[in-house]
């Protein structure tokens, strides 16, 4: 009995944990500054590509993962100062943009590193639960997920940088006026979101792989997520991941993988019917 | 710098988003290479499509044989042409869509007036295909494994079908492993359903049992839910009729989670794409697949293409089947121009109505059989080992299309055009 417990959790939290880390970064970025990211799965793929790169260059994996989110953060910054700056309030203006952005990262990546899959392996081995088996980096993967969530939560609620992030995004005209340097709260906060899709498509990398077209995998499970979890970018995104989470990850287990995809979005449509301001609507004073 | 608040809007945002990616599949077809302008050379050469995805989830197949036709036609050239004429390639990067290839198949017919068309990846791309070829009157060389059951005068398969390659692998598995009971995973589209049935009938014809069988769309990565339930099935054997980069995942997954050492797995299209190249040791290591080519075999002709296609290509890797199959087709439809004395298309197909086409390749002897247009050829079983390539267990010489033989003759029904299907439950 205990197993089967236990197995149907590890199911769960893991979906669970796969739809976090997939929308934090966009819920940051979309779901904070309000910039619609059409780029988001392409920062994945790089944070993926690098990790690779290093690891197969010889850098430990666990070194490999924050270096490849730091280097993705990075590259949002250059995207942030050339192009999405100019670009704030303009709603259609920055989709267009990011999906430029999206289009050249792809093409930039197949030149240079060539269009072929990628990926690097991980050696944590697995641990028994009687017949089941499980797969100890999937575990971590599990932990990482949630602790990424909760040190965001906390930074956002808690320390002074977050408070100034969430003034700016609040009111820009107003945060200025009290002297706070919006322009450099806006470059830094978007390469922060930029990082975080990075670390994910790092984390990912030794299960799933990486190619220059897998962030098409993701961008539209990471938007469904965000704009279901609604004004509340983290609580929000927290209460839909765990939502699609369980349903994947339950349904997938006991029908097939695509029952589990389809009754997904199935949820998703109804909700947005019927709550089409997003699950934290109404929700004040938190983030 | 203003900032509409967050409140207003959402629902507006979510349809500015839906639109867009809706837009991003469309705007991604239009964005695509046009190909090359068909300028007519002197000397009237002979002009062949290649339809291949160098880019796209579906690559992993096709860069390897993307060379592997350039290179038979380098040498063709290199040894005075066909007829007399030299040959011209032109090539499009299909992008792992199957609308791409219909549009290339199109222009490649209608402007650079094609002799032949080499190409297609997956059943579905060639499906695309080839009422296409047969609306302009032409001949694709699909070189490419398959399900089997094409019965088509204008349509070649070069490759392995079921009757060759899943009669040789699943009774080794089953006689040699001892390994009956059995879970299939198959890709969710036209070749994986087809090659589940027929992995199922073989299985069950040699005395095996299967608990379950399941399907993947093509951009699934997450395997966990499908790895508890088999664990929970406790099969001898898993069979993988996966395709594609994003289920090269499922290979890491059942390394870290079921291991080989607990379990053997098997498979119809692991090292066709060079998937152990990009695993570890550890993850490649044990699966046990049948092919037709692979470069670890000890033959001389074996090793000399294999020397010269790293040559010619300038990589130093792994060449695997789907590179020496590009290789091979374009060879058998040089056979099959040199014995017609033309290169259009109706004059090549009677000769490979005379089933005399054949070429002594790297994998060994080819030969296209009349009444089906697909290729006997030699098996081996092998298994991979932990440098990335394979080692060979047991070898089959000369083996037939059967399934395909058993419901297809060209010579009585030349209008045939239908893919037959297994027929089991």
């Amino acid at each position: 009995m205990f197993e089967v417990v236990a197995i149907y959790a590890y199911q769960i939290l893991f979906s669970i944990s796969i739809f976090i880390l997939i929308s934090l970064g966009l819920a940051v970025i979309f779901g904070m500054m309000k910039v619609i990211n059409l780029a988001h799965g392409e920062f994945i793929m790089l944070g993926a590509l690098f990790c690779a790169q290093l690891a197969g260059a010889g850098v430990p994996l666990f070194l490999s993962i924050p270096l490849a989110g730091l280097i993705v953060g990075l590259v949002g910054i250059v995207g942030e100062r050339l192009v999405i700056r100019y670009l704030y309030g303009r709603v259609l203006d920055t989709l267009l943009a990011t999906w430029g952005m999206s289009l050249l990262i792809v093409g930039a990546v197949t030149t240079f590193f060539g269009p072929q899959t990628a990926s690097t392996p991980q050696d944590l081995g697995n641990i028994s639960l009687g017949t089941f088996s499980i797969s100890v980096y999937s575990l971590l993967m599990i932990l990482l997920a949630f602790a990424l969530l909760a040190a965001l939560y906390l930074v956002w609620r808690m320390t002074r940088a977050g408070l100034i992030v969430r003034t700016t995004m609040q009111n820009a005209a107003m945060a200025q006026a009290l002297g706070i340097d919006t322009d450099r709260v806006f470059m830094l906060t978007f390469g922060f979101g930029a990082a975080l899709a990075g670390l994910t498509g790092a984390i990912l990398v030794p299960l799933f792989g990486a190619s220059p077209t897998m962030g098409a995998f993701y961008i539209a499970k990471a938007f469904v997520t965000v704009i279901a979890g609604g004004p509340l970018p983290l609580t929000g995104t927290l209460a839909a991941s765990s939502l699609f989470g369980m349903i994947d990850g339950a349904v997938a287990y006991l029908t097939t993988s695509v029952l589990g995809e389809i009754s997904v979005l199935f949820v998703a449509i109804l909700l947005l019917r019927f709550l089409p301001k997003g699950v934290t609507r109404g929700l004040k004073g938190r983030v | 710098m203003s900032f509409t608040h967050g409140q207003e809007g959402r629902g507006g945002m979510l349809r500015c988003v839906l639109t867009a990616l809706a837009a991003m599949g469309l705007a991604a077809a239009s964005l695509t290479d046009a190909g090359q302008d068909a300028a007519a050379q002197e000397g009237h050469p002979i002009v062949i499509a290649n339809i291949l995805d160098r880019s796209g989830g579906l690559n992993i197949y096709s860069l390897k044989q993307i060379q592997g036709v350039a290179m038979a036609v380098d040498e063709i050239n290199k040894s005075g042409g066909l007829l007399g004429r030299p040959v011209e390639i032109r090539f499009y990067d299909s992008q792992s869509d199957n609308t791409l290839n219909a549009q290339y198949a199109t222009n490649a017919l209608l402007r650079d007036k094609a002799d032949a068309i080499h190409g297609g990846i997956t059943s579905s791309s060639r499906e695309v295909m080839r009422p296409i070829v047969q609306r302009f009157g032409s001949l694709l060389f699909y070189n490419a494994l398959y399900e089997g059951g094409v019965c088509d005068r204008r349509h070649v398969s070069t490759g392995m079908v079921p009757a060759q390659q899943l009669e040789a692998l699943i009774p080794y598995v089953i006689n040699e492993k001892g390994a009956r009971k059995s879970y299939i995973l198959a890709a969710d589209y036209n070749y994986g359903h087809i090659t589940a049935k027929w992995m199922k009938n073989i299985v069950e014809a040699n005395g095996g049992e299967v608990v379950n069988i399941e399907f993947f769309p093509l951009d699934v990565t997450n395997f966990a839910p499908v790895l508890a339930r088999i664990q929970e099935a406790a099969p001898d054997v898993v069979y993988s009729a996966l395709v594609g980069g994003a289920h090269m995942g499922f290979y890491r997954q059942f390394e870290s989670t079921v291991g080989k050492d607990n379990m053997l797995l098997a498979s119809s299209t692991y090292g066709v794409g060079r998937e152990q190249t990009e695993l570890s040791p550890e993850e490649g290591r044990g699966i046990i697949i049948a092919t037709s080519f692979v470069d670890g075999l000890d033959t001389p002709a074996a090793k000399s293409f294999v020397e010269n296609f790293k040559a010619f290509s300038g990589e130093d890797d792994y060449v695997g089947e789907y590179g020496e199959y590009g290789y091979r087709g374009v060879m058998l439809w040089a056979d099959a121009v040199r014995k017609a004395g033309d290169a259009s298309p109706d004059a090549v197909i009677m000769a490979l109505k005379s089933g005399e086409i054949s070429f002594d390749g790297p994998g060994g002897l080819y030969s296209i059989d009349g009444k089906t247009n697909h290729t006997t050829m030699d098996i081996h079983i092998a298994v991979g080992n932990d440098k990335g390539s394979f080692d060979l267990l047991q070898s089959f010489s000369q083996q037939p299309p059967l399934d395909t033989q058993l419901v297809c003759d060209l010579h009585a029904n030349p209008d045939d055009t239908t893919q037959y299907e297994p027929e089991v439950q």
